[in-house]
């Protein structure tokens, strides 16, 4: 779904910033924790005391590797550089990154739909501290003065750079959500938005559709949900457009996202030509991972997502979009074992997706395949089967003996059917309409039977019996 | 062959470097730094064609630590050493204020 | 000199003879009444050191031992961080400020019992050769005060010089132990790159720094040095594997080593009285029983040049931090830039802002390849034809410094100082050790060092030449 005006595609390439889920952090021993007082978890190293040095954490490398195994990068020895800009979050001003040789490079990921997003790279490096502006109501442009915090200075990152390919900001939203669950997955971060451990930059630029060429990108910073990432990136393109419409083009420069003006505003322009100097950083030996350590990540690897949701999609019969929420909820599993034994696929999957939001509890997988059994055979009404269904979560036990216990029972045919009979007769009006093929008035009649048998009749099955008799 | 360093680019890494060059200065700095860049140019005679670059001495792979939380400093004395401090942060003038 | 050396007063506080009191009191009275001339010391840490000999004299009197450095006075240039005590590089920048932690080397003196008495002079961040570039005012030569000591270790080699501490660490990035202790007559020792930790040390150029022992006597550099090397699990560039002992060769003497005189060095831009002392330290070696011959490292003379791209490089980033937000010295501003570029302009030095210019434009786009990239490339041949010397010599010979010490502003031209380091550098490159040994005296009476190079990891057979050379002066005298 294009959110441009004809004539016009977007062009989306992303950063996303990867808190990594050690105990301390990348160069110091300095805990790596999430909402301490201010300035508590600081060392000489991670606040650039004069004389401190760096020691690489061995988990955050392993964490590295294992997210680059994950979105199918090659996985190279690597050099740690410094990147020399002044920042006052930044304790040495510089930030200890990897520049010419990443740890992961040129992976793949395989967003629900299908599509491929190249990766370009996904390298380490340290965070920065926090800023709190002061005055100006916390806005930078009017601060009158800016407290800083050096908890998070030092936090391990993996930063995952996309190659330009993203071309809509549902598939910049898919993407980002692929990538949490495959974080997740792997244990590598706890991936959430709200608490910055997973941040997205948004590179964005326009371009009349089917042009090759890259025209000029904003990088848009401070986008903190996956729904500030759609707006963001809509409103970005859609200012292109309108630049471009009016002859003007725009700046290269750098924006933050200020989703209460639903805008992204101006930060500081790239024209003061950046130079980040980098160079190997002196005080870190190269890192080089052994073939032995990478087939270790790749035996230790858990399924991830994306072969999660093919498994499901070729045994349930389903798209692979249709397994996404199963997968998500870490249901796919008990959904594949219901298969296996005999339960329904689309049957099974409708159930995971609407009826289970909160988890299976202490059902099993055979006992729910029974269930689906049940209710294919018409055995139990569509009502009866949740009732049963939120039993056997919440108390286990088997599908008929819980239907027996409730005086669940099938209704007759015959009997609906005079019903029925009884339902024509009482509203000729309604059933001169559905016979002449107005379907809006089934709803009608299946709802007068329900309360009448007070749900225990099987909706389907009043259905056919409709159609027989409107055909007869 | 690279060419003499300017007092435009004197000035220029001086900004990068967050340094202040007086304009009486400027002379002084661009001729020393012309100086000493004019003795690196000896270097370019050198053919360096597959020589690889040392970035340290002595080689090393894998330097590591565990992944183990150590102690940290006491906030008080950290934060005893800022210039300036409030609210258990450092404070420092706004970004983007007036420069003066 | 009557100073009794460290190995003296370590025998005598592990005797019971001396307490390590005493020998604190005797070097700090020593202090109190000779260095205001000298200017060697910028502060005392007496506290800490009547504190630490207390501690030691009560390890003695329980009768358990106080370590190999009991209650030996030991001074500390003053870029190695000292827990509560000041640390100031010499700098504006970092004035009042106090570390909140160790260097390892301090650490490591401590627990072998050595009393830290205070910190010395150094040229500003230790950029310079002469420790006139400090901001707290020159020191002055103990030979000659109307001298520089050299630099930028210049105040623990004058403190050592003038027998005011039997020892002191400097730290030498491209010289600056072996070219003081040169000019003022004592032992300077730069170690292999990653023997001794820099972890404290505060950063001039990370891939050449390396912390080291001045003193007066080769067995004394060997005490002190073998005290503070070793692997420290917080310097990633520290060696990981045992590093060997040197105290223990010093009697080895040099028979049957082959010793090559660096034939670059020994030519253009060397005072005849140094090159007739390097060549009279080769013949004391033959008299050992070595053979020593000329060798050619062509590539050592393009060692200044990278250097000179090297260390400013790496000094540019090192000393970025040095922002006014979180430490030292702050000049403010209305914005966080205009109040880092006030600091920093009032903080730095010229000869600091110079380097870091130098360095800065070094790695700037466009010219990281000219410049650093090819310095870097240098460094590779430099120690490729170190390697291929050392398949025929065991240990190489040079003069430490081109002169001996100069009058105090005699060289106001930052190129004429640099050119100080031209023999001392090319180790500092390739991360070999060197070191300085005394060997007589200039045509102006003052005090000519030789250096001995050797490979990685060499420091056994280098002290052992050391040795020897010590031994033939004492002989000559
Ligand atoms: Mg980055
Ligand atoms: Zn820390």
């Amino acid at each position: 779904m294009s959110e441009l005006s004809d004539g016009w595609e977007m062009v989306i390439g992303l950063e996303v910033h990867v808190e990594l889920a050690t105990k301390s952090k990348l160069f110091c021993g300095c805990s790596n924790s999430f909402g301490d007082q201010p300035n508590t978890n600081v060392c000489p190293t991670c606040l650039g005391l004069p004389g401190s040095l760096p020691v690489v954490n061995a988990q955050a490398v392993q964490y590295a590797m294992t997210l680059g195994r994950a979105i199918g990068c090659t996985v190279s020895p690597s050099v740690f550089a410094r990147k020399n800009y002044f920042y006052p979050d930044m304790p040495k001003d510089y930030q200890t990154t990897q520049y010419d040789q990443p740890t992961n490079e040129d992976g793949s990921l395989e967003l629900p739909d299908g599509t491929v997003i190249g990766i370009e790279r996904a390298h380490i490096e340290e965070d920065t501290g926090k800023s709190t502006h002061l005055g100006g109501g916390g806005r930078i442009h009017d601060a009158t003065a800016t407290l800083v915090d050096y908890n998070r200075a030092g936090v391990p990152l993996v930063e995952v750079v996309t190659r330009p390919e993203l071309t809509s900001a549902d598939e910049a939203r898919a993407y980002v959500a692929e990538l949490r669950d495959i974080l997740i997955a792997t244990g590598v971060s706890d991936a959430r938005m709200e608490e910055g451990s997973m941040r997205v930059d948004a590179n964005v630029s326009v371009r009349p559709t089917g042009d090759a060429e890259l025209r000029t990108r904003c990088e848009i910073k401070n986008i903190n949900s996956l729904r500030s990432l759609g707006r963001a990136i809509n409103y970005e393109a859609r200012r292109h457009v309108a630049l471009y419409e009016a002859g003007e083009a725009p700046s290269q420069e750098t924006r933050h996202w200020d989703e209460d003006g639903g805008r992204s505003t101006s930060g500081r322009s790239k024209e003061d030509a950046d130079d980040y100097r980098y160079f190997a950083c002196p005080d870190l030996p190269p890192l080089a991972p052994t073939p032995a350590e990478l087939a270790a990540i790749d035996e230790a690897m858990p399924v991830l997502p994306g072969r999660r949701r093919s498994a499901l999609a070729s045994a349930a019969g389903v798209s692979m979009a249709e397994t996404s929420l199963a997968v998500e909820r870490g249901l796919d599993t008990f959904a594949l074992d219901a298969i296996a034994a005999g339960g329904q696929g689309i049957s099974v999957m409708k159930h995971v997706d609407q009826n289970l939001a909160d988890g299976v509890g202490v059902m099993t997988a055979e006992s729910f395949a029974a269930l689906v059994a049940l209710e294919a055979d018409g055995a139990l009404s569509a009502t009866q089967v949740k009732t049963v269904l939120y039993e056997m979560v919440a108390s286990g036990g088997q599908p008929a003996d819980i239907a027996a216990s409730m005086g669940f029972e099938a209704m007759d045919n015959s009997e609906l059917e005079s019903l029925l009979d009884q339902l024509i007769a009482d509203n000729p009006d309604e059933w001169a309409r559905f016979a002449e093929g107005d379907s809006k008035v089934q709803g009608f009649f299946v709802g007068q039977i329900m309360k009448a048998t007070q749900g225990k009749a099987d909706g389907k099955i009043v259905n056919q019996l409709m159609s027989a008799k409107a055909k007869a | 062959m690279t060419k003499r360093i300017t007092a435009d680019e004197v000035t220029h890494v001086a900004t990068l470097a967050r340094l202040r060059v007086a304009d009486d200065e400027l002379v002084m700095f661009t001729e020393q730094l012309a100086a000493v860049l004019e003795t690196a140019s000896a270097l370019e005679a050198l053919d360096l064609d597959g020589v690889e670059p040392m970035a340290q001495p002595y080689a090393l792979t894998n330097v590591l630590r565990e992944d183990v939380v150590t102690p940290s400093l006491d906030p008080t004395e950290v934060l005893a050493m800022a210039p300036a401090a409030e609210d258990g942060r450092f404070r420092v003038p706004p970004a983007l204020g007036d420069a003066q | 000199m009557s100073t009794p050396t460290a190995i003296e007063i370590a025998a005598q506080v592990r005797s019971g003879s001396q307490s390590a009191t005493a020998a604190l009191e005797s070097s700090l009275s020593d202090i109190a009444e000779r260095d205001r001339e000298l200017h060697s010391f910028l502060h005392l840490t007496e506290d800490r050191a009547r504190a630490q000999a207390a501690a030691v004299d009560a390890v003695v009197a329980a009768g358990n031992d106080p370590g190999p450095l009991a209650g030996v006075p030991i001074a500390l240039k003053d870029n190695m961080c000292t827990r509560g005590a000041p640390t100031t590089c010499s700098s504006k920048m970092l004035e009042g400020w106090k570390p909140p932690y160790d260097a390892t080397v301090v650490s490591r003196l401590e627990a072998a019992g050595a009393l830290v008495v205070g910190k010395t002079n150094l040229d500003e961040f230790a950029m310079g050769s002469s420790t006139e570039n400090s901001a707290f005012g020159p020191t002055r030569n103990p030979h000659d005060p109307s001298r520089v000591p050299g630099g930028s270790s210049g105040g623990s080699a004058a403190a050592v010089g003038a027998g005011l501490v039997p020892v002191s660490l400097g730290s030498d990035t491209g010289g600056s132990i072996r070219q003081p202790a040169s000019l003022c007559g004592v032992v300077g020792v730069k170690p292999t790159y990653g023997a001794v930790s820099r972890y404290g040390l505060i950063a001039f150029a990370s891939s050449l720094d390396q912390i080291g022992p001045f003193a007066t006597t080769v067995g004394d550099a060997a005490l002190v040095l073998d005290a503070i090397s070793g692997h420290d699990p917080l310097d990633a560039t520290s060696i990981p594997a045992a590093i060997p002992t040197v105290s223990s060769a010093l009697t080895n003497g040099v028979a049957g080593k082959r010793i090559g005189i660096i034939d670059e060095l020994m030519g253009e831009g060397i005072d005849e009285d140094v090159l007739r002392q390097t060549e009279l330290a080769a013949e004391a070696f033959r008299s050992a029983g070595a053979t020593v011959e000329r060798v050619s490292i062509p590539a050592t003379i393009y060692g200044l040049a990278a250097y000179y791209l090297i260390a400013p490089a790496e000094a540019s980033s090192n000393l970025a931090r040095y922002d006014g937000v979180r430490y030292g010295a702050r000049v403010d501003g209305g914005n966080v830039e205009a109040m880092n570029i006030a600091t920093r302009t009032a903080g730095f030095g010229d000869e600091v802002k110079r380097r870091i210019m130098l360095g800065t434009y070094a790695l700037s786009s466009g010219y990281y390849d000219a410049y650093y990239g090819k310095a870097q490339r240098v460094r590779s041949l430099i120690a490729a034809e170190f390697a291929t010397a050392y398949e025929q010599f065991d240990l190489l010979l040079s003069p430490t410094s081109p002169s001996t010490a100069f009058e105090l502003g005699a060289k106001s031209d930052p190129m004429a100082l640099y050119m100080c380091d031209v023999c001392t550098i090319p180790s500092n490159l390739v991360g070999h050790p060197a070191m300085s040994v005394p060997f007589g005296s200039g045509d102006d009476g003052l005090p000519i060092g030789v250096q001995i190079l050797a490979p990685m990891l060499h420091e056994p057979a280098m002290f052992a030449a050391a040795a020897v050379l010590e031994a033939a002066q004492k002989g000559s005298s």
